[in-house]
Protein backbone atom coordinates (compact mmCIF):
# COMPACT_ATOMS: atom_id res chain seq x y z
CA UNK A 1 0.00 0.00 0.00
CA UNK A 2 1.36 3.40 -0.94
CA UNK A 3 0.24 6.50 0.90
CA UNK A 4 -3.33 7.65 0.62
CA UNK A 5 -5.07 10.85 1.66
CA UNK A 6 -7.93 10.38 4.10
CA UNK A 7 -10.17 12.78 6.02
CA UNK A 8 -10.33 12.48 9.77
CA UNK A 9 -13.28 14.25 11.39
CA UNK A 10 -12.24 14.98 14.96
CA UNK A 11 -14.24 16.40 17.84
CA UNK A 12 -12.64 19.66 18.99
CA UNK A 13 -13.83 21.61 21.98
CA UNK A 14 -13.94 21.99 25.72
CA UNK A 15 -16.58 21.73 28.42
CA UNK A 16 -18.46 24.74 27.06
CA UNK A 17 -18.74 24.06 23.36
CA UNK A 18 -17.40 21.84 20.65
CA UNK A 19 -17.52 21.09 16.95
CA UNK A 20 -16.30 18.54 14.45
CA UNK A 21 -13.26 19.56 12.47
CA UNK A 22 -11.94 17.90 9.30
CA UNK A 23 -8.23 17.14 8.81
CA UNK A 24 -6.55 15.48 5.87
CA UNK A 25 -3.93 12.90 6.81
CA UNK A 26 -1.48 10.85 4.79
CA UNK A 27 -2.09 7.23 5.56
CA UNK A 28 0.74 4.77 5.05
CA UNK A 29 0.85 1.06 5.61
CA UNK A 30 0.38 -0.23 9.14
CA UNK A 31 -0.87 3.07 10.50
CA UNK A 32 -3.34 3.17 13.37
CA UNK A 33 -5.82 5.92 14.23
CA UNK A 34 -3.56 7.20 17.02
CA UNK A 35 -0.79 7.72 14.44
CA UNK A 36 -3.17 9.80 12.37
CA UNK A 37 -4.07 11.90 15.42
CA UNK A 38 -0.37 12.37 16.13
CA UNK A 39 0.15 13.42 12.54
CA UNK A 40 -2.54 16.09 12.95
CA UNK A 41 -0.85 17.30 16.13
CA UNK A 42 2.53 17.46 14.38
CA UNK A 43 1.44 19.14 11.18
CA UNK A 44 -1.86 20.94 11.61
CA UNK A 45 -3.16 21.34 15.15
CA UNK A 46 -0.53 21.24 17.88
CA UNK A 47 -3.21 22.05 20.47
CA UNK A 48 -5.28 18.94 19.75
CA UNK A 49 -5.63 17.16 23.11
CA UNK A 50 -5.53 13.40 23.35
CA UNK A 51 -4.43 10.97 26.01
CA UNK A 52 -2.06 8.14 25.18
CA UNK A 53 0.90 6.35 26.60
CA UNK A 54 1.96 2.97 25.29
CA UNK A 55 0.70 2.69 21.71
CA UNK A 56 0.52 -1.04 22.40
CA UNK A 57 -2.99 -1.53 23.74
CA UNK A 58 -1.75 -1.95 27.28
CA UNK A 59 -2.10 1.34 29.14
CA UNK A 60 -5.76 1.93 28.39
CA UNK A 61 -5.33 5.67 27.84
CA UNK A 62 -6.33 6.23 24.22
CA UNK A 63 -10.01 5.23 24.36
CA UNK A 64 -12.27 7.05 21.92
CA UNK A 65 -15.25 6.49 19.67
CA UNK A 66 -14.18 5.73 16.12
CA UNK A 67 -16.98 5.75 13.59
CA UNK A 68 -19.37 5.44 16.50
CA UNK A 69 -17.68 2.43 18.07
CA UNK A 70 -15.81 2.60 21.36
CA UNK A 71 -12.22 1.55 20.56
CA UNK A 72 -8.60 2.06 21.50
CA UNK A 73 -7.11 4.47 18.96
CA UNK A 74 -3.78 2.67 19.07
CA UNK A 75 -5.33 -0.70 18.28
CA UNK A 76 -7.54 0.42 15.41
CA UNK A 77 -5.84 0.21 12.05
CA UNK A 78 -6.53 3.00 9.59
CA UNK A 79 -7.43 0.46 6.90
CA UNK A 80 -10.20 -0.83 9.17
CA UNK A 81 -11.33 2.66 10.12
CA UNK A 82 -11.54 3.56 6.42
CA UNK A 83 -13.68 0.49 5.89
CA UNK A 84 -16.09 1.16 8.75
CA UNK A 85 -16.39 4.80 7.67
CA UNK A 86 -18.02 3.45 4.48
CA UNK A 87 -16.68 6.11 2.17
CA UNK A 88 -17.21 9.03 4.56
CA UNK A 89 -14.64 10.73 6.78
CA UNK A 90 -13.32 8.79 9.75
CA UNK A 91 -15.12 10.06 12.79
CA UNK A 92 -13.10 10.34 16.01
CA UNK A 93 -14.95 11.48 19.12
CA UNK A 94 -14.22 11.39 22.85
CA UNK A 95 -16.02 8.88 25.03
CA UNK A 96 -19.57 10.10 25.44
CA UNK A 97 -20.35 8.86 28.92
CA UNK A 98 -17.85 10.88 30.92
CA UNK A 99 -17.60 14.61 31.58
CA UNK A 100 -15.71 16.24 28.78
CA UNK A 101 -12.44 18.10 29.33
CA UNK A 102 -10.92 18.96 25.96
CA UNK A 103 -11.00 17.48 22.45
CA UNK A 104 -10.54 13.73 22.90
CA UNK A 105 -9.91 13.84 26.63
CA UNK A 106 -12.60 13.06 29.18
CA UNK A 107 -12.74 13.06 32.96
CA UNK A 108 -12.93 9.44 34.07
CA UNK A 109 -12.52 10.09 37.79
CA UNK A 110 -16.03 8.90 38.63
CA UNK A 111 -14.72 5.44 37.93
CA UNK A 112 -12.00 5.77 40.55
CA UNK A 113 -14.59 6.84 43.09
CA UNK A 114 -16.70 3.77 42.30
CA UNK A 115 -13.62 1.60 42.62
CA UNK A 116 -13.14 2.70 46.24
CA UNK A 117 -16.47 1.13 47.21
CA UNK A 118 -15.11 -2.37 46.64
CA UNK A 119 -13.75 -4.27 49.64
CA UNK A 120 -10.08 -4.89 48.81
CA UNK A 121 -8.33 -8.28 48.85
CA UNK A 122 -8.72 -9.95 52.25
CA UNK A 123 -6.17 -12.75 52.25
CA UNK A 124 -6.76 -15.94 54.19
CA UNK A 125 -4.19 -16.75 56.87
CA UNK A 126 -1.12 -18.44 55.47
CA UNK A 127 -0.54 -22.15 55.96
CA UNK A 128 1.92 -23.56 58.57
CA UNK A 129 4.75 -23.34 56.05
CA UNK A 130 4.15 -19.61 55.80
CA UNK A 131 2.77 -19.87 52.26
CA UNK A 132 -0.53 -19.72 50.49
CA UNK A 133 -1.17 -22.79 48.45
CA UNK A 134 -3.02 -21.98 45.25
CA UNK A 135 -3.16 -24.16 42.19
CA UNK A 136 -2.98 -22.66 38.74
CA UNK A 137 -6.23 -24.29 37.62
CA UNK A 138 -8.21 -22.62 40.39
CA UNK A 139 -6.74 -19.16 39.89
CA UNK A 140 -7.22 -19.18 36.09
CA UNK A 141 -10.65 -17.69 36.44
CA UNK A 142 -9.53 -14.72 38.54
CA UNK A 143 -6.58 -14.15 36.22
CA UNK A 144 -8.83 -13.49 33.25
CA UNK A 145 -10.02 -10.43 35.15
CA UNK A 146 -6.50 -9.26 35.87
CA UNK A 147 -6.03 -8.61 32.15
CA UNK A 148 -8.14 -5.46 32.47
CA UNK A 149 -6.24 -2.36 31.35
CA UNK A 150 -8.81 0.11 32.71
CA UNK A 151 -9.51 1.64 29.34
CA UNK A 152 -13.12 2.25 30.46
CA UNK A 153 -14.51 1.43 27.05
CA UNK A 154 -16.92 -0.93 28.79
CA UNK A 155 -18.01 1.80 31.21
CA UNK A 156 -18.44 4.12 28.25
CA UNK A 157 -20.66 1.75 26.27
CA UNK A 158 -22.75 0.41 29.16
CA UNK A 159 -26.24 1.82 28.63
CA UNK A 160 -26.83 2.10 32.39
CA UNK A 161 -24.12 4.76 32.55
CA UNK A 162 -24.26 6.06 29.00
CA UNK A 163 -27.98 6.48 28.50
CA UNK A 164 -29.47 6.36 31.98
CA UNK A 165 -26.60 8.24 33.69
CA UNK A 166 -27.08 5.90 36.62
CA UNK A 167 -23.74 6.20 38.34
CA UNK A 168 -24.92 4.32 41.40
CA UNK A 169 -24.13 1.33 39.19
CA UNK A 170 -20.39 0.79 39.55
CA UNK A 171 -20.18 -0.40 35.94
CA UNK A 172 -18.79 -3.44 34.15
CA UNK A 173 -15.13 -2.68 34.88
CA UNK A 174 -15.90 -2.88 38.60
CA UNK A 175 -17.97 -6.00 38.22
CA UNK A 176 -14.80 -7.45 36.70
CA UNK A 177 -12.68 -6.24 39.60
CA UNK A 178 -15.15 -7.49 42.21
CA UNK A 179 -15.32 -10.86 40.42
CA UNK A 180 -11.54 -11.14 40.40
CA UNK A 181 -11.50 -10.67 44.17
CA UNK A 182 -14.61 -12.73 44.96
CA UNK A 183 -13.40 -15.69 42.92
CA UNK A 184 -9.85 -15.58 44.21
CA UNK A 185 -9.18 -18.85 46.07
CA UNK A 186 -7.30 -17.15 48.90
CA UNK A 187 -9.68 -14.26 49.42
CA UNK A 188 -11.97 -14.13 52.43
CA UNK A 189 -13.77 -10.87 51.73
CA UNK A 190 -17.52 -10.98 51.20
CA UNK A 191 -18.76 -8.55 48.59
CA UNK A 192 -22.17 -9.99 47.86
CA UNK A 193 -24.28 -7.50 49.81
CA UNK A 194 -22.09 -4.73 48.49
CA UNK A 195 -22.61 -5.91 44.92
CA UNK A 196 -26.35 -5.89 45.42
CA UNK A 197 -26.53 -2.49 47.12
CA UNK A 198 -23.63 -0.05 46.68
CA UNK A 199 -22.31 -1.49 43.44
CA UNK A 200 -25.81 -1.93 41.98
CA UNK A 201 -25.33 -5.17 40.03
CA UNK A 202 -29.10 -5.35 39.49
CA UNK A 203 -28.91 -2.36 37.13
CA UNK A 204 -27.07 -4.49 34.62
CA UNK A 205 -29.50 -6.20 32.28
CA UNK A 206 -26.80 -8.41 30.75
CA UNK A 207 -27.15 -6.94 27.28
CA UNK A 208 -23.44 -7.55 26.74
CA UNK A 209 -22.23 -4.35 25.09
CA UNK A 210 -19.34 -4.23 27.58
CA UNK A 211 -18.17 -7.65 26.41
CA UNK A 212 -18.40 -6.56 22.79
CA UNK A 213 -16.02 -3.65 23.23
CA UNK A 214 -13.45 -5.00 25.70
CA UNK A 215 -10.04 -4.80 23.95
CA UNK A 216 -8.67 -7.46 26.29
CA UNK A 217 -11.41 -9.88 25.28
CA UNK A 218 -12.55 -10.38 28.87
CA UNK A 219 -15.88 -12.21 28.97
CA UNK A 220 -17.25 -9.51 31.23
CA UNK A 221 -20.90 -10.55 31.15
CA UNK A 222 -20.57 -14.34 31.02
CA UNK A 223 -17.65 -14.84 33.37
CA UNK A 224 -17.90 -11.91 35.78
CA UNK A 225 -21.38 -10.39 35.94
CA UNK A 226 -23.62 -13.43 35.51
CA UNK A 227 -21.71 -15.59 38.03
CA UNK A 228 -21.85 -12.67 40.48
CA UNK A 229 -25.58 -12.30 39.86
CA UNK A 230 -25.95 -15.98 40.65
CA UNK A 231 -24.07 -15.47 43.91
CA UNK A 232 -26.40 -12.61 44.79
CA UNK A 233 -29.32 -14.97 44.10
CA UNK A 234 -27.76 -17.53 46.47
CA UNK A 235 -27.78 -15.00 49.28
CA UNK A 236 -30.91 -13.02 48.57
CA UNK A 237 -33.42 -14.69 46.31
CA UNK A 238 -33.06 -18.40 46.82
CA UNK A 239 -34.78 -19.71 49.96
CA UNK A 240 -33.64 -23.28 49.29
CA UNK A 241 -29.93 -22.46 49.16
CA UNK A 242 -30.41 -20.21 52.20
CA UNK A 243 -31.97 -23.10 54.13
CA UNK A 244 -29.23 -25.44 53.00
CA UNK A 245 -26.64 -22.98 54.22
CA UNK A 246 -28.39 -22.66 57.59
CA UNK A 247 -28.31 -26.42 58.06
CA UNK A 248 -24.83 -27.18 56.72
CA UNK A 249 -23.05 -23.93 57.54
CA UNK A 250 -21.54 -21.32 55.24
CA UNK A 251 -19.14 -22.20 52.45
CA UNK A 252 -15.90 -23.88 53.46
CA UNK A 253 -13.25 -21.40 54.58
CA UNK A 254 -10.86 -20.78 51.72
CA UNK A 255 -7.41 -22.26 51.80
CA UNK A 256 -7.31 -24.14 55.08
CA UNK A 257 -3.93 -25.24 56.30
CA UNK A 258 -2.91 -28.41 54.45
CA UNK B 1 -17.34 20.44 38.21
CA UNK B 2 -17.36 20.00 34.47
CA UNK B 3 -20.65 19.69 32.74
CA UNK B 4 -20.94 16.01 32.01
CA UNK B 5 -20.97 15.49 28.30
CA UNK B 6 -22.75 12.24 29.09
CA UNK B 7 -25.81 14.04 30.37
CA UNK B 8 -26.63 14.68 26.75
CA UNK B 9 -29.37 12.21 26.00
CA UNK B 10 -29.38 10.84 22.51
CA UNK B 11 -32.74 10.21 20.91
CA UNK B 12 -33.87 6.69 20.17
CA UNK B 13 -31.70 5.07 17.52
CA UNK B 14 -29.24 7.98 17.30
CA UNK B 15 -25.73 6.70 16.65
CA UNK B 16 -22.57 7.37 14.68
CA UNK B 17 -22.32 3.70 13.81
CA UNK B 18 -22.68 2.89 10.15
CA UNK B 19 -22.93 -0.88 10.38
CA UNK B 20 -26.18 -2.82 10.50
CA UNK B 21 -26.50 -2.88 14.31
CA UNK B 22 -30.27 -3.32 13.96
CA UNK B 23 -29.97 -6.56 12.02
CA UNK B 24 -29.53 -9.07 14.83
CA UNK B 25 -32.31 -7.65 17.05
CA UNK B 26 -34.54 -7.67 13.99
CA UNK B 27 -33.75 -11.30 13.19
CA UNK B 28 -34.37 -12.21 16.81
CA UNK B 29 -37.71 -10.43 16.83
CA UNK B 30 -38.80 -12.20 13.66
CA UNK B 31 -37.64 -15.66 14.72
CA UNK B 32 -38.80 -15.45 18.32
CA UNK B 33 -42.06 -13.80 17.34
CA UNK B 34 -42.67 -16.44 14.69
CA UNK B 35 -41.91 -19.26 17.07
CA UNK B 36 -44.22 -17.82 19.74
CA UNK B 37 -47.08 -17.51 17.29
CA UNK B 38 -46.60 -21.05 16.04
CA UNK B 39 -46.26 -22.48 19.55
CA UNK B 40 -49.42 -20.75 20.76
CA UNK B 41 -51.34 -21.94 17.72
CA UNK B 42 -50.05 -25.49 18.07
CA UNK B 43 -50.88 -25.54 21.79
CA UNK B 44 -54.46 -24.43 21.09
CA UNK B 45 -55.06 -27.15 18.54
CA UNK B 46 -55.59 -29.90 21.11
CA UNK B 47 -55.30 -32.53 18.37
CA UNK B 48 -52.73 -34.10 16.03
CA UNK B 49 -50.07 -34.18 18.73
CA UNK B 50 -49.68 -37.94 18.67
CA UNK B 51 -48.67 -40.26 15.91
CA UNK B 52 -47.81 -43.91 16.52
CA UNK B 53 -45.47 -43.88 19.49
CA UNK B 54 -44.56 -40.21 18.94
CA UNK B 55 -45.68 -37.43 21.22
CA UNK B 56 -45.16 -33.78 20.38
CA UNK B 57 -42.81 -32.02 22.83
CA UNK B 58 -45.39 -29.22 23.14
CA UNK B 59 -47.74 -31.73 24.77
CA UNK B 60 -45.32 -33.54 27.00
CA UNK B 61 -45.86 -34.49 29.77
CA UNK B 62 -49.43 -35.16 28.71
CA UNK B 63 -51.58 -34.34 31.72
CA UNK B 64 -55.33 -34.65 31.41
CA UNK B 65 -56.84 -34.18 34.85
CA UNK B 66 -60.60 -34.64 35.11
CA UNK B 67 -61.29 -31.02 35.90
CA UNK B 68 -59.71 -29.91 32.64
CA UNK B 69 -62.46 -28.44 30.48
CA UNK B 70 -62.52 -30.12 27.07
CA UNK B 71 -61.94 -26.86 25.20
CA UNK B 72 -58.67 -26.27 27.04
CA UNK B 73 -55.66 -27.96 25.54
CA UNK B 74 -53.51 -29.93 28.02
CA UNK B 75 -50.51 -28.20 26.49
CA UNK B 76 -51.35 -25.11 28.53
CA UNK B 77 -50.81 -26.99 31.78
CA UNK B 78 -47.16 -27.54 31.04
CA UNK B 79 -46.20 -24.73 28.70
CA UNK B 80 -45.29 -22.48 31.63
CA UNK B 81 -42.17 -24.47 32.45
CA UNK B 82 -40.29 -24.16 29.14
CA UNK B 83 -41.71 -20.68 28.61
CA UNK B 84 -40.54 -19.46 32.02
CA UNK B 85 -37.18 -21.11 31.48
CA UNK B 86 -36.59 -19.35 28.20
CA UNK B 87 -37.99 -16.01 29.33
CA UNK B 88 -35.67 -15.87 32.34
CA UNK B 89 -32.68 -17.30 30.43
CA UNK B 90 -29.72 -14.96 30.44
CA UNK B 91 -29.35 -15.21 26.68
CA UNK B 92 -33.01 -14.54 25.88
CA UNK B 93 -33.03 -11.68 28.35
CA UNK B 94 -30.21 -10.00 26.47
CA UNK B 95 -31.94 -10.60 23.17
CA UNK B 96 -35.39 -9.36 24.10
CA UNK B 97 -34.21 -6.43 26.20
CA UNK B 98 -32.50 -5.30 23.03
CA UNK B 99 -35.03 -6.32 20.40
CA UNK B 100 -38.35 -5.66 22.16
CA UNK B 101 -37.61 -3.18 24.93
CA UNK B 102 -34.86 -1.32 23.04
CA UNK B 103 -32.97 -1.10 26.30
CA UNK B 104 -30.52 -0.59 24.63
CA UNK B 105 -31.46 -1.05 20.95
CA UNK B 106 -27.78 -1.58 20.19
CA UNK B 107 -24.38 -0.82 21.65
CA UNK B 108 -23.59 2.91 21.54
CA UNK B 109 -27.04 3.52 20.06
CA UNK B 110 -29.26 6.09 21.77
CA UNK B 111 -32.23 5.04 23.88
CA UNK B 112 -34.03 8.33 24.28
CA UNK B 113 -35.42 7.52 27.73
CA UNK B 114 -32.86 8.37 30.37
CA UNK B 115 -34.70 8.48 33.69
CA UNK B 116 -36.53 5.91 35.71
CA UNK B 117 -34.40 2.96 34.70
CA UNK B 118 -34.36 0.26 37.39
CA UNK B 119 -32.99 -2.67 35.43
CA UNK B 120 -33.31 -5.94 37.28
CA UNK B 121 -33.43 -4.28 40.67
CA UNK B 122 -37.19 -3.80 40.78
CA UNK B 123 -40.41 -5.47 39.67
CA UNK B 124 -40.94 -6.96 37.12
CA UNK B 125 -37.40 -7.83 36.11
CA UNK B 126 -36.26 -8.64 39.62
CA UNK B 127 -38.14 -11.89 39.01
CA UNK B 128 -35.36 -12.92 36.62
CA UNK B 129 -33.54 -14.00 39.75
CA UNK B 130 -35.83 -17.03 39.88
CA UNK B 131 -34.21 -18.51 36.78
CA UNK B 132 -32.67 -21.45 38.67
CA UNK B 133 -36.10 -22.71 39.72
CA UNK B 134 -37.18 -22.78 36.09
CA UNK B 135 -33.96 -24.64 35.42
CA UNK B 136 -35.06 -27.33 37.86
CA UNK B 137 -38.41 -27.60 36.06
CA UNK B 138 -36.68 -27.67 32.70
CA UNK B 139 -34.45 -30.55 33.76
CA UNK B 140 -37.54 -32.43 34.87
CA UNK B 141 -39.30 -31.80 31.57
CA UNK B 142 -36.14 -32.81 29.71
CA UNK B 143 -36.14 -36.12 31.59
CA UNK B 144 -39.73 -36.68 30.49
CA UNK B 145 -38.81 -35.92 26.89
CA UNK B 146 -36.03 -38.50 27.13
CA UNK B 147 -38.63 -41.00 28.31
CA UNK B 148 -40.91 -40.02 25.40
CA UNK B 149 -38.04 -40.62 23.01
CA UNK B 150 -37.35 -44.06 24.45
CA UNK B 151 -41.06 -44.83 24.05
CA UNK B 152 -40.87 -43.61 20.47
CA UNK B 153 -38.74 -46.70 19.79
CA UNK B 154 -41.56 -49.05 20.72
CA UNK B 155 -44.17 -49.83 18.07
CA UNK B 156 -46.92 -52.09 19.44
CA UNK B 157 -44.49 -53.77 21.81
CA UNK B 158 -41.83 -54.17 19.11
CA UNK B 159 -38.58 -52.26 18.90
CA UNK B 160 -38.48 -50.02 15.88
CA UNK B 161 -37.17 -46.72 14.71
CA UNK B 162 -38.93 -44.34 12.40
CA UNK B 163 -37.79 -41.02 10.99
CA UNK B 164 -39.88 -39.40 13.72
CA UNK B 165 -37.87 -41.26 16.37
CA UNK B 166 -34.70 -39.71 14.98
CA UNK B 167 -36.34 -36.29 14.93
CA UNK B 168 -37.23 -36.73 18.60
CA UNK B 169 -33.73 -37.97 19.44
CA UNK B 170 -32.12 -34.91 17.91
CA UNK B 171 -34.65 -32.85 19.83
CA UNK B 172 -33.64 -34.20 23.25
CA UNK B 173 -29.96 -33.87 22.41
CA UNK B 174 -30.37 -30.21 21.43
CA UNK B 175 -32.63 -29.44 24.37
CA UNK B 176 -30.14 -31.16 26.65
CA UNK B 177 -27.30 -29.05 25.28
CA UNK B 178 -29.36 -25.93 25.81
CA UNK B 179 -30.48 -26.89 29.32
CA UNK B 180 -27.09 -28.02 30.58
CA UNK B 181 -25.24 -25.03 29.17
CA UNK B 182 -27.37 -22.76 31.36
CA UNK B 183 -25.56 -20.12 33.41
CA UNK B 184 -27.40 -21.11 36.58
CA UNK B 185 -26.43 -24.72 36.02
CA UNK B 186 -22.82 -23.65 35.58
CA UNK B 187 -23.03 -21.83 38.88
CA UNK B 188 -24.77 -24.60 40.77
CA UNK B 189 -22.53 -27.46 39.65
CA UNK B 190 -19.44 -25.66 40.88
CA UNK B 191 -19.13 -22.08 39.66
CA UNK B 192 -20.00 -20.86 43.13
CA UNK B 193 -16.75 -22.23 44.56
CA UNK B 194 -13.50 -20.30 44.67
CA UNK B 195 -11.08 -22.64 46.35
CA UNK B 196 -11.41 -25.92 44.49
CA UNK B 197 -8.43 -27.52 46.19
CA UNK B 198 -10.33 -27.01 49.48
CA UNK B 199 -13.15 -29.28 48.25
CA UNK B 200 -13.45 -33.02 48.24
CA UNK B 201 -12.99 -34.17 44.65
CA UNK B 202 -12.21 -30.52 43.89
CA UNK B 203 -10.13 -31.30 40.80
CA UNK B 204 -12.84 -33.50 39.31
CA UNK B 205 -15.52 -30.95 40.09
CA UNK B 206 -13.39 -28.30 38.47
CA UNK B 207 -13.12 -30.44 35.35
CA UNK B 208 -16.90 -30.81 35.31
CA UNK B 209 -17.27 -27.06 35.68
CA UNK B 210 -14.81 -26.53 32.82
CA UNK B 211 -16.90 -28.83 30.65
CA UNK B 212 -20.10 -26.97 31.46
CA UNK B 213 -18.29 -23.68 30.87
CA UNK B 214 -17.36 -24.91 27.40
CA UNK B 215 -21.01 -25.66 26.69
CA UNK B 216 -21.99 -22.35 28.27
CA UNK B 217 -19.82 -20.49 25.77
CA UNK B 218 -22.17 -21.85 23.07
CA UNK B 219 -25.38 -21.23 24.97
CA UNK B 220 -26.77 -18.77 22.44
CA UNK B 221 -26.28 -21.18 19.56
CA UNK B 222 -27.94 -23.97 21.53
CA UNK B 223 -30.82 -21.65 22.40
CA UNK B 224 -31.49 -21.01 18.72
CA UNK B 225 -31.14 -24.50 17.33
CA UNK B 226 -33.06 -26.13 20.16
CA UNK B 227 -35.92 -23.65 19.80
CA UNK B 228 -36.14 -24.17 16.05
CA UNK B 229 -35.88 -27.95 16.35
CA UNK B 230 -38.56 -28.22 19.02
CA UNK B 231 -40.88 -26.40 16.65
CA UNK B 232 -39.92 -28.68 13.75
CA UNK B 233 -40.49 -31.77 15.90
CA UNK B 234 -44.03 -30.64 16.55
CA UNK B 235 -44.52 -29.81 12.88
CA UNK B 236 -43.27 -33.27 11.88
CA UNK B 237 -45.52 -35.18 14.26
CA UNK B 238 -48.47 -32.95 13.46
CA UNK B 239 -48.11 -33.46 9.71
CA UNK B 240 -47.82 -37.23 10.21
CA UNK B 241 -50.89 -37.24 12.44
CA UNK B 242 -52.84 -35.20 9.91
CA UNK B 243 -51.90 -37.68 7.24
CA UNK B 244 -50.11 -35.04 5.20
CA UNK B 245 -46.73 -36.68 5.61
CA UNK B 246 -45.68 -40.30 5.41
CA UNK B 247 -43.45 -41.27 8.33
CA UNK B 248 -40.83 -43.70 7.09
CA UNK B 249 -40.04 -46.65 9.27
CA UNK B 250 -36.29 -47.24 9.19
CA UNK B 251 -36.31 -50.61 10.96
S1 LIG C 1 -23.96 -6.33 30.20
FE1 LIG C 1 -24.49 -5.06 31.96
S2 LIG C 1 -22.60 -4.02 32.50
FE2 LIG C 1 -22.33 -4.81 30.42
S3 LIG C 1 -22.92 -3.13 29.11
FE3 LIG C 1 -24.75 -4.39 29.41
S4 LIG C 1 -25.83 -3.48 31.17
FE4 LIG C 1 -23.74 -2.66 31.16
S1 LIG D 1 -12.90 -4.74 31.37
FE1 LIG D 1 -12.10 -4.54 29.28
S2 LIG D 1 -13.21 -2.78 28.44
FE2 LIG D 1 -13.48 -2.70 30.65
S3 LIG D 1 -11.89 -1.35 31.41
FE3 LIG D 1 -11.10 -3.45 31.51
S4 LIG D 1 -10.02 -3.79 29.58
FE4 LIG D 1 -11.29 -1.96 29.31
S1 LIG E 1 -1.94 4.19 24.00
FE1 LIG E 1 -1.91 2.68 25.55
S2 LIG E 1 -3.70 1.60 25.07
FE2 LIG E 1 -3.58 2.95 23.41
S1 LIG F 1 -31.17 -21.32 30.17
FE1 LIG F 1 -30.09 -19.65 29.37
S2 LIG F 1 -29.04 -19.07 31.13
FE2 LIG F 1 -30.19 -20.65 31.96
Amino acid sequence: MSTQKVTLRVYRGDAESGELQDYTVEVSEGMVVLDAVHQIQATQAPDLACRWNCKAGKCGSCSAEINGKPRLMCMTRMVDAIKTAEGGPILVKPMKTFPHIKDLVTDVSQNYRNNKKITPFRPAPKGPDGEWKIFQYEIDRAQEFRKCIECYLCQNVCHVLRDHHEFSFAGPRYMVRAAGLEMHPADQGDRIDQLKEELGIGYCNITKCCTEVCPEGIHITDNAIIPLKERVVDEHYDPITALFRKVFGKKAPPNPAP
Amino acid sequence: MLRPQGMVTLSLGATDRKDAWWLSPLLFAIAFGGFSIYATWAAWQNEFYRFGPYLSPFYSPLLKPEWLPPWLSPAFLILGAPLGFRLTCYYYRKAYYRAFLLDPPGCAVGEGKPSGYRGERAFPFILQNLHRFFLALAILVWGILVKDTVEACIWDGQFGIGLGTLVMMVNVVLLGLYTFSCHSFRHLIGGKHDCWSCLTFGKQRHTLWRGVSWLNGRHMQFAWVSMIWVGLTDVYIRLCAMGLLQDSRLF
